[in-house]
């Protein structure tokens, strides 16, 4: 068992945990953060992505133990003071989702495309969402949401 | 009040998924629940001899492990077929028993034969390892080709054939054979493929010990009928003891609409430990156990004149069911398939026989399209087929078979309502500048690449019904659909719908409807659906049904509110029935400036009296209360119908693909919400697209999935795929008011053929099988540079 | 997955002190933790390198370029240095799997495992790279030995990659359309010393290929590489690519290498 302490969206959480828990593990069970989602075991989907130290990571394939001492931003914490992140709103106007499942992720992704790149063309959207499976939206509404959150921020 | 009905609302839905307050089955934990791990065949064909769990009963956090003797003992049912098909020669089909965990034998990779129940998830992952099965190992018949002279996988069932389904007319099939002047023939495999839905299959079960009530939270697309399955054949429990809740979905495509071993297993063995249990599939689980799609080989031949009419159509089908027959397994190759083969052309005379086959696969269900994608393709090939032999253009020959009066009864089966396919590939033309095709071609020549144009023009059967017809064509249950409307005394209105959401924004778009029928603002209509506690009975979502069926029903049982509203109002205004109108939530009496809200209507129907006098505003023989319920069933199926173009351009070099270009004109009736319409479209052409350029689920020969991670099963990502070009036509549906058709599996039905056509096409009409991989193609560019060397 | 000890190791002779031949030092986790997860490997002790701060960053001389072994992909990616030295290094880096995996993925953790389709292994032959672990220097050539092979000890800790700077260089592969790794990646690196072609997901292991190489020493053009036959005997062959597809895709990407070079 390792005791770690992380700040996870503004809030210093201490907990104790077993040495292989998964990031993505801490957050679901010990946190109760179930928006950070698990697709699949082989680290593709990206439906778990999150934000440590402020960038995107998988958190299924991160060990909570060696995260100790970060930072880390969930989709819970994405919204400030009940107002929707302009890629949440993007997301909702262009209709960027469909089942749900894939989203959290696939948000935290795009803010972080967003963080490296002001404005980023059709195709390097597209490039960048490479480790973020949907089967709901053909991609298309999600490239559109990117795109009209890129004009916002 | 403007209309909702055709605007583009934002989803109600969006908020919670947005900000990780989605409620998916894997989220929900339960005080003092145990976790699941089932134990699986690892051989695709076995025979148990011995399930040994003494080890593993004395494992650390062990609750209890169960096999399939106690499912036996317990005399628990297992899985079934939903569709009763007959075959040519007027037998029943023939169906294994199915049951829940194997005691006997096994009969694909996957196949569950035991569960562990511990206190965590190591200690049942732990557990299961100690497990000791001793197998006797058979030889697997895992390629469907050869299946019918295979070993015979389950006693009984000769050839492992099903049946043998003949739906058409040999006989005038042969005459319009003879009257040809070119019969085109065309070999072809619908490749298999796998759903994944991006949330993994869960369950979460509750057993109350006082009120012996099992809850059973699951990933399903249709609790209503999960629930009487397990109650009927599995022997569960009752209904009235059974509630089976499927919270937010993430994605079915038509793999969840299954009752599954995990759900019965969980839901029986939580009565028996009485502690909950929560069970949630790897995606590895996922691949080797969810139902599969697709998987034909078909050998189809066209006949036809030289000048490009259409003389008649044969379809020599053999279908996989994969290892057992599940809920639309038997269906989905017969009448969802073969009456839609003739595509959107007058056919003179056509059959289709199909034989479906067990194999030691995963079984084989509905997919996004469910038949049709399979039908369009065989038929959509051949017309190419056949264009390019006789040297017409491909457009030209679809325009010469069209039907252009309608009602259309085509051959098979169906009576088309309405449509016009002239207008959808015209628009289709123009959008996609096919004209200027020649040009672009030249210039990817100049850049060493080949590029091809594809054309498909598909109508689709959906939105099944009535059931009185497909009961009679063996259907189990009845595919009308339920709806309810419950007014509160303050007036907002809550809306039960016996359909599912699992992506296909229910909750906004049948809002819109409720809105527009009751007048009452969208914000104060919430719809409720998938949990059989709430709402009444219903037959759930896929099919493209949940609008065409479910949401007629919300249309009716806000008419009878309106109804009833208007005999209300008619006596709180003192005026008779036939006077009151209503329009915008008002009922106005006619000629006067008299009116009510239909929410003051409703308030007086709850509080029906006024202090010192005795005096009701509800007319005689009214009951108090503004609900009301229907059950919807239509007289025909939907038809929506479209044409797609695409072009696509290929790197001989390396045999790589690029889809350059796609365009989607679809007749969807009266649309609802574009901007949800726009998004089933797009979803759905990504499968398509998927299975034409990516995905093949693939068994070797020992019935091995080789195929069973995303490290294996190319799944279509944002970087495979061009932003699509969407234009609409409109014919509106005669069969149900608002006129609208099914929109959610056109895309995947239209977009496999319509790229197929395109690289064929760009390769100058060689054949290659689906999907068109890099390797694939790049012989093909090969041989070509060969015949063409030597033609030179 | 299994459960184990995880260790957070303060500097390499920590690191090696606690290995042992039932461990496995984690830095990004890319390929340890999936495998783990999937329950095709399982340790008793993981070793956390990551906190060790000498064991990351970039460091550009006068001939080489050297990266610290827990360096980032994207680190690699966005480097200036590495960009201004060998453009093709931070392509390929720029390359690696997904924006996700290549913030956590380093460049010791993708040699020691030596996937056979993994990318960096290429740039290590085609580069002339040493690998200098807590121990010794090893020539990139001696280091990968066969299929998730290399000569690397139990308690060996890679400190730090060294590339020698070419005159002219590229990389260009075929992702593999599942996975995303390579079905073929060529490595094409023109130094002063000779050309280095070095080949990844061909075969079960990278390699030099010396007869594209010795080719283009004769004439560096694309044109040449048609005349060069190669074997698909001892190439792999699974459902994404026979061994006659890859054979002729290392053509195909070598060209496409040696006119980007």
């Amino acid at each position: 068992m390792k005791k770690v302490a992380l700040e996870v969206n503004g809030k210093k959480i201490t907990r104790e945990i077993s040495d292989h828990t998964t990031l993505s593990g801490l957050l679901r069970d010990k946190l109760n953060l179930t928006g950070t989602h698990i697709g699949c075991d082989t680290s593709q989907c990206g439906a778990c992505v999150v934000h440590v130290d402020g960038k995107s990571i998988k958190s299924c394939t991160a060990l909570a133990a060696d995260l100790d001492g970060s930072k880390v931003t969930t989709i819970e914490g994405l919204a400030t003071n009940g107002k929707l992140h302009p890629m949440q709103e993007a997301f909702k106007k262009m209709h960027g989702l469909q089942c749900g499942f894939c989203t959290p992720g696939m948000v935290m992704s795009a803010v972080d495309l967003l963080k490296n790149k002001k404005n980023p063309s059709d195709q390097e959207i597209r490039d960048w969402l490479e480790g973020n499976i949907c089967r709901c939206t053909g991609y298309h509404n999600i490239v559109a949401a990117v795109k009209e959150a890129a004009s916002k921020m | 009040m403007a209309s909702l009905v055709g605007s583009r609302v934002e989803r109600k839905e969006d908020k919670r998924f947005l900000t990780g307050k989605g409620r998916y089955t894997s989220d929900i934990n339960i005080a003092n629940q145990t976790y699941a791990i089932f134990i699986r065949s690892p051989h695709a064909r076995a025979k148990i001899k011995k399930v040994d769990i003494s080890k593993a009963l004395k494992s650390s956090g062990v609750v209890d492990i169960l096999t399939g003797e106690h499912i036996a003992q317990d005399k628990i049912g297992g899985l079934i077929a939903g569709w009763a098909i007959r075959s040519e020669d007027g037998s029943e089909m023939k169906c294994p028993a199915n049951p829940p965990l194997a005691k006997d034998s096994v009969n694909f990779v996957g196949d569950p034969i035991a569960v562990v129940f511990a206190e965590t998830l190591d200690e049942a992952r732990a557990a299961a390892e100690l497990v000791k099965v001793d197998y006797k190992v058979l030889k697997a018949v895992s390629n469907l080709g050869e299946a019918m002279n295979s070993e015979t996988i389950h006693d009984g069932i000769d050839k492992n054939l099903c049946y043998d389904w003949l739906l058409g007319d040999r006989q005038k099939v042969k005459e319009a054979f003879e009257k040809a002047d070119k019969i085109i023939k065309l070999d072809i495999v619908n490749n298999r493929l796998i759903p994944n839905a991006m949330e993994p299959r869960a369950c979460v079960i509750d057993y109350n010990t006082a009120s012996e009530e099992i809850t059973c939270y699951t990933t399903s697309q249709n609790p209503h009928l999960s629930r009487l399955i397990m109650s009927a054949f599995g022997g569960v429990a009752p209904e009235n003891k059974l509630r089976v809740v499927a919270p937010d979905v993430g994605g079915g495509f038509g793999s969840k609409i299954n009752l599954y071993n995990e759900e019965i297993v969980c839901s029986w063995a939580s009565k028996k430990i009485e502690r909950p249990i929560k069970w949630v599939a790897e995606r590895t689980e996922s691949f080797l156990t969810d139902t599969h799609g697709r998987d034909h080989i078909t050998h189809a031949e066209l006949a036809v004149t030289n000048d490009g009419k259409f003389l008649g159509f044969k379809n020599e089908t053999i279908a996989n069911l994969g290892a057992y027959a599940r809920v639309f397994g038997t269906v989905t190759p017969t009448y969802l398939f073969g009456p839609c083969a003739t595509g959107v052309y007058i056919m003179p005379a056509a059959y289709s026989n199909v034989k479906a086959v067990y194999t030691n696969t995963a079984p084989v269900d509905a997919y996004r399209g469910a038949g049709r994608p399979e039908a369009t393709y065989t038929i959509e090939r051949l017309v190419d087929k056949a264009a390019m032999e006789l040297g017409m253009d491909p457009i030209e020959i679809r325009m010469k078979n069209f039907p252009t009066e309608f009602p259309f009864k085509q051959t098979l089966v169906h009576q088309i309502d309405s449509g016009d396919y002239v207008a959808g590939l015209n628009k289709a033309k123009e959008m996609a500048d096919y004209d200027g095709f020649a040009a672009r071609k030249k210039e990817s020549e100049s850049k060493g690449k080949l590029r091809g144009i594809g054309v498909t023009s598909y109508f689709e059967a959906c939105g099944i019904a009535p059931s009185p017809v497909v009961m009679m064509l063996g259907c189990g249950v009845g595919l009308w659909e339920s709806a309810e409307v419950r007014f509160n005394p303050t007036g907002q209105v809550t809306v039960y719908t016996g359909s599912h959401s699992h992506g296909q924004s229910h909750q906004t778009t049948f809002a819109q409807i409720a809105a527009d029928e009751l007048g009452v603002p969208i914000e104060n209509i919430d719809v409720v659906h998938g949990d059989t506690d709430k709402g009444t009975f219903g037959m759930g979502t896929y099919g493209s049904r949940s609008l065409t069926v479910g949401g007629i029903a919300i249309v009716n049982a806000c008419k009878k509110i309106v109804n009833k509203g208007k005999k209300i109002a008619a006596k709180m205004l003192e005026a008779s029935p036939d006077e009151v109108d209503f329009k915008n939530g008002e009922f106005v009496v006619a000629k006067s400036n008299k009116k009510k809200t239909i929410g003051e209507v409703a308030f007086a129907s709850y509080l029906p009296g006024v202090r010192d006098e005795v005096k009701s505003p509800l007319p005689e023989g009214e009951e108090p209360g503004l609900i009301e319920s229907s059950f919807f069933d239509p007289a025909n199926f939907s038809f929506p119908a479209g044409s797609h173009i695409c072009e696509v351009e290929i790197d001989p070099e390396t045999g790589h693909v690029k889809l350059d270009k796609y365009t989607a004109v679809d007749d969807f009736g009266t649309i609802v919400n574009p901007l949800i319409v726009e998004g089933q479209v797009h979803g759905g052409l990504a499968q398509g697209i998927g299975q034409a350029l990516y995905e093949n689920a693939q068994y070797d020969d020992s019935g091995q999935l080789i195929t069973a991670s995303y490290m294996d099963y190319t799944m279509p990502r944002a970087d495979d795929l061009p932003d699509f070009n969407l234009g609409f036509t409109c014919t509106k549906a005669t069969t149900n008011p608002l006129g609208v058709k099914g929109c959610g599996e056109a895309g995947t039905i239209a977009a496999t053929p319509t790229v197929m056509n395109a690289v064929i096409n760009a390769l100058d009409g060689k054949e290659i099988s689906l999907p068109a991989t890099a390797e694939k193609v790049w012989k093909a560019c090969k041989e070509m540079k060969k015949s063409n060397a030597k033609a030179a | 997955m299994k459960t184990f000890n995880y260790h957070s190791a303060k500097d390499v002779k920590e690191a090696s002190k606690l290995a042992s031949s039932n461990s496995a030092f984690l830095a990004g986790g890319m390929t340890t933790i999936p495998s783990m997860k999937l329950g095709l490997a399982s340790y008793k002790d993981i070793i956390d390198i990551k906190r060790i701060k000498k064991l990351s960053g970039i460091k550009v001389s006068g001939k080489t370029v050297t990266i610290g072994a827990t360096t980032k992909h994207s680190e690699v990616a966005s480097s200036k240095d590495v960009k201004k030295a060998i453009p093709s290094l931070a392509a390929l880096a720029e390359g690696i799997g997904d924006p996700q995996v290549r913030n956590r993925g380093t460049i010791g953790g993708s040699i020691a495992n030596n996937d056979p389709a993994a990318d960096y292994p290429s740039a290590c032959i085609a580069l002339n790279a040493t690998i200098h672990t807590n121990n010794r220097s090893i020539d990139a050539e001696k280091f990968f030995r066969g299929m998730f092979e290399t000569c690397l000890k139990s308690t060996e800790v890679i400190e730090s990659i060294e590339f020698s700077i070419p005159q002219k260089s590229s990389y260009q592969k075929l992702p593999n359309p599942a996975s995303r790794y390579a079905i073929v990646g060529v490595y094409v690196a023109q130094h002063k010393t000779g050309i280095n072609v070095g080949v990844t997901g061909a075969k079960s292991c990278v390699y030099n290929d010396k007869d594209l190489a010795g080719a283009l020493t004769k004439n560096f053009s694309s044109s040449v590489i048609d005349s060069v036959k190669i074997s698909s005997s001892g190439m792999n062959s699974d459902i994404h690519a026979s061994s006659d597809y890859r054979a002729n895709m290392v053509k195909a990407f070598a060209k496409k290498a040696v006119d980007a070079c």
